[in-house]
């Protein structure tokens, strides 16, 4: 009973509770939506409960659970499950967005309300294992597992297209998934264990080998980031998908690659990751361009702000492959930043979209006289992806900055300053797409016929909406604590690229 | 003449079980011309309950019987107890299904008993011969299981091209075996061990005689190129014959191909692995694209189990390696346990679907599945998950096994190949999917109580037995082949 009851395992796998009793009730759609969102509000609840227990002063791996599950015929596949300051902020960013997702259905989904909440329960499993698992085919699991869900929501409760949406979904990321599974075993076999911990400690791999190892756990990561060229899924899932999909898309499910760059890449193959740090922040900064200028470009809300994704995780990447405290703190900083920012984006798409039914930006224009309220709440949002200082995508970004310019001096990762310039350029082609966007939905005379009588927001949307606001203004006014969480292990973590034998460049 | 010990005995038990059960069966059919529908499918499984008691009994034992003809050792009981197992299921979704489709006649149960005898002789038999001999025991009701349907013309086909096929390959394994024995002197596998070990084998002819018999043997587990009748054969038996061949068929045959070539011919591993490596580089390639083309379910499956034997004959590949051979046997055995439940559970919900003279079969009227009987699509995108090899499923825990041993055995290209084909199925795999959850329709199920029980039952092992992989690779990497 008490292996049940380890925090980890509870945040884990307590809304399988909910999953299973979705299964056997029958009746009203409400009683599912409140079950899920009782479900989810209980795990954020137990979500806290780990945050309490977690001591942010300890660099290593908290509240481990770890046991044997697979010692026969050679194998050492254990299960092992443990929390360090890698990993807390991004639970919780799970387990706070969950909830919020739910809530946003509410008369988004009335087809179907009890399979769209069980796939969402086993969406959060899968998401909150992703980010706590210590042993690779643990990981393996819930990596892999979220595909599914996911792809439910996307093919049955999603667009026009959403078929289309949902198999290239799937297919892309498994195509990176397969070759990560190819280099789990290879590490399995010749070092013994899957234990990641271990793994680490132990070292020794070959250098030609971590090339390609680098390269198999990139393959998957990079496609979930995901990183230009690997993006084309990222527009038809995100366009596709319901709302409540596109923010856990957006928010969570894009940072397992992001974090899985961080814990896995970075530590296992530390030589190989300086080695291509270079060409990781080089595609970095040309997804951060790209994605600002491909966002610029498009007529429709949604497909804009998916974009934008593409050009805000290029931050992270970049921060990421800095290779120093500022870079890597930046990045999972922004990581959050990220999930909050564009979740709350999508979020607010999907409220003009069950008003209107189109994302079209001409169909808008003058809306702050109708819906002044929903004006105001976009306002900060747009302000808060454009990283306004204040608001906490500034935080992230201009950390994330500061650490790419020290990784460009000399005897840093990067060598050369150009990718903090050119990333600064995306800072300021950022403003330009989000303002053209508040523009065209807000600003000017109100010119739609059907724009006149549209409702504001009521009081549920703004439940949805507030503690995402208030978050936004919390990291960007006081980023401390948050920072604190991370701290101590980012520096320990950091140590294995201060050996002698990883000369940087 | 040799005499008859206790230990022969002991060792052919649950085979003079099975059949002297199956005879019986076939005097109780004939002589009582109008019994319950029910009693003749519950004989059916006490028989296959007492002959899986009897295995049981054989657990731990190893040992060989009639001058070493016939070997019980740890493989032999996995692969019975595995038969025994796809035998009670495919009873389950026979009953109802034989009646509904006007099929209901007794001496399908007997013939169903004496294939699975065959198919057990074939995972102890210690003689080439033997080998023989089982794979005609196995055959033969099989032929005619196909052609149950008559005088349906398409089940006619596929029990004629089976026959014909069948016997084509018959004559290839023993053209094999012949070569083999002109190698080396015997067709037992311990004088044949003892023969290329004092080096008196004739290289050529063993070489030749090896690659007779996994034509032979390729032909039953549906490898590529020798796969040509499965589509057609799985496509026009009954369901219920399809189900029980697509997993008791596939299982001898390669019990027969493991035993064979890691008792007898690892010796000849460089010259029989290019060609190994070359089938089943074909069979996962070309099941794997043929099965995209499918718009017909059971064809669809028929394809996908084609390219899991390639899957399958990945692991055989690294048969010759030292550091693999272990793993090779257990890696099998345990994707075959995998892959017995999810296509049983898939053959079940298949059968739910099915209506009379072929209808009911094309991914379009599996649409709104998802909607009308939640379970029944659940359950098959369960199947389907583990098909593709998607945690959490057993499926996924025996492709994770299998390319242990792959990579072992030092061939990483044959696993890229590997994962590329896992990569292509899952398309296919999904559109089933994307049709029941996805599109909207109203398909025509039929309820009955034992393919419900068979489907769901079959799911949940599927996710639930992967969570207790430890027990069951243990097991599997227990039942080690006995070598001379």
């Amino acid at each position: 009973m008490d292996f049940i009851f380890e925090p980890l395992n509870l945040v884990t796998f307590f809304p399988l509770l909910g999953v299973l009793a979705l299964l056997f009730l029958k009746g009203r759609h409400d009683l599912a939506r409140w079950v899920a969102l009782g479900t989810s509000l209980i795990t954020f609840g137990i979500s806290l409960r780990v945050l309490s227990l977690f001591d942010s002063s300890n660099p290593a791996l908290q509240m481990v659970i770890n046991r044997d599950w697979i010692q026969v015929a050679g194998w050492n596949i254990k299960y092992a499950l443990g929390i360090d300051g890698l990993s807390v902020l991004l639970v919780l960013l799970t387990t706070f967005l969950a909830p919020i997702s739910i809530l946003s259905t509410w008369h988004a989904v009335e087809d179907r309300v009890r399979d769209f909440m069980l796939f969402f329960l086993l969406l959060e499993v899968g998401m909150v294992g992703v980010f706590l698992a210590q042993d690779l085919f643990l990981f393996y699991i819930f990596w892999e597992f979220t595909l599914v869900p996911m792809y439910f929501l996307i093919g049955i409760w999603g667009g026009d297209r959403r078929m289309y949406a949902a198999i290239k979904f799937f297919l892309y990321t498994m195509a990176g998934s397969i070759l990560m599974l190819l280099a789990i075993l290879w590490l399995g076999i010749n070092q013994g264990t899957f234990y990641l911990p271990d793994l680490v400690a132990q070292g020794g791999i070959p250098g030609d080998v971590q090339y390609w190892l680098f390269l198999a756990f990139a393959a998957a990561f990079a496609i979930k980031v995901p990183m230009w060229p690997l993006h084309s899924w990222l527009p038809d899932a995100h366009v596709q998908a319901p709302t409540a999909g596109s923010v856990i898309l957006a928010g969570v499910l894009l940072k397992m690659g992001t974090y899985g760059f961080l814990r896995f890449n970075l530590p296992l193959f530390p030589q190989a990751t300086v080695q291509l740090a270079p060409a990781i922040a080089t595609l970095a900064v040309i997804g951060i361009i790209y994605g600002a200028i491909v966002s610029y470009s498009q007529k429709d809300v949604k497909k804009l702000v998916a974009y934008s994704s593409i050009s805000h995780l290029g931050f992270v990447m970049l921060g990421l492959f800095a290779l120093n405290a500022q870079g890597v703190e930046g990045a999972i900083l922004q990581m959050v930043n990220h999930g909050i920012s564009t979740g709350a984006l999508f979020l607010i798409v999907g409220f003009i979209y069950e008003r209107r039914h189109t994302r079209e930006l001409e169909e808008f224009g003058g809306l702050w006289q109708v819906m002044p309220i929903y004006a105001a709440v976009t306002l900060i949002v747009s302000l808060s992806s454009m990283g306004l200082p204040g608001l906490n995508g500034f935080v992230g970004e201009f950390t994330i900055l500061l650490g790419a310019w020290g990784a460009g001096q000399a005897g840093g990762a990067l060598g050369s300053v150009w990718y903090t310039a050119i990333a600064a350029i995306g800072v300021i082609l950022a403003a330009v797409y989000i303002l053209y966007m508040f523009q065209a939905m807000f600003l000017g005379p109100l010119t739609k016929k059907a724009n006149e009588k549209l409702k504001d927001l009521t009081w549920r949307e703004l439940a949805v909406i507030v503690p995402l606001l208030a978050l936004i203004f919390w990291i960007g006014l006081y980023p401390k604590p948050f920072f604190d969480l991370m701290h101590p292990t980012v520096e320990q973590f950091l140590t294995i690229f201060q050996s002698p034998t990883l000369a940087l460049h | 003449m040799p005499s008859f010990t206790s230990l022969d005995l002991q060792v052919l038990l649950p085979q003079i079980v099975l059949v002297a059960w199956a005879c019986a069966l076939l005097l109780v059919v004939v002589f009582n011309k109008d019994l319950e529908p029910g009693t003749v499918p519950f004989l059916t499984l006490l028989g296959l309950l007492a002959t899986g008691v009897f295995v049981l009994f054989q657990i731990g034992l190893e040992a060989e019987g009639f001058g070493g003809m016939l070997v019980v050792d740890g493989f032999s009981t996995f692969i019975d107890l595995l038969l025994i197992l796809g035998g009670l299921l495919t009873v389950a979704l026979s009953y109802g299904y034989l009646q509904r489709m006007n099929l209901a006649r007794g001496e399908y149960y007997a013939l169903l008993l004496f294939s699975i005898s065959g198919m057990m002789l074939m995972a102890s038999a210690g003689d080439l011969i033997l080998v023989f001999l089982a794979l005609e025991l196995l055959s033969i009701p099989l032929y005619v299981l196909a052609a149950f349907a008559r005088p349906e013309a398409r089940s006619e086909e596929a029990g004629m091209k089976y026959f014909l096929l069948g016997a084509f390959a018959s004559s290839f394994l023993l053209y094999g075996v012949a070569l083999v024995y002109g190698a080396t002197g015997s067709t037992s596998f311990t004088a044949i061990v003892a023969a290329v070990a004092g080096g008196l084998a004739h290289p050529l002819y063993l070489v030749l005689g090896a690659g007779l018999i996994l034509v032979g043997l390729g032909f039953k587990v549906a490898a590529v190129p020798f796969h040509m009748w499965t589509p057609d054969v799985y496509q026009g038996a009954p369901t219920s014959v399809t189900a029980f061949m697509a997993l008791g068929a596939k299982t001898a045959g390669f019990a027969a191909l493991l035993r064979t070539f890691l008792v007898i011919l690892p010796s000849i591993s460089e010259q029989i692995t290019p060609v190994l490596l070359w089938v089943t580089i074909a069979t996962l390639i070309a099941g794997n694209l043929l099965a995209i083309a499918q718009n017909n379910v059971k064809r669809m499956l028929a394809y996908s189990s084609i390219s899991h034997a390639g899957f399958i004959l990945m692991a055989v590949v690294a048969y010759g390696s030292d550091a693999a051979r272990f793993d090779v046997v257990a890696s099998s055995l345990f994707y075959l346990l995998a892959f017995a439940f999810a296509s049983f559970g898939s053959w079940a919900v298949v059968m739910a679907l099915e209506q009379r003279e072929g209808r009911g079969l094309e991914f379009s009227d599996y649409a709104g599945l998802g909607r009308k009987h939640r379970g029944l699509a659940i359950a098959m995108a369960v199947f389907m998950l583990s098909f593709t090899g998607v945690p959490p499923t057993l499926g996924f825990a025996g492709k994770f096994f299998l390319f242990r041993s792959v990579l072992e055995g030092g061939f990483v290209g044959l696993a890229i190949v590997g994962m590329l084909a896992s990569l292509i199925s899952a398309y296919y795999y999904l559109r089933l999917v994307v049709v029941m959850f996805m599109q909207d329709g109203e398909p025509q199920v039929v309820r009955e109580t034992w393919l419900n029980l068979t489907a769901m039952a079959s799911a949940v092992a599927t996710v639930l037995l992967f969570v207790f992989s430890e027990p069951l690779f243990g097991w599997a990497a227990q039942a080690v082949i006995k070598l001379f």
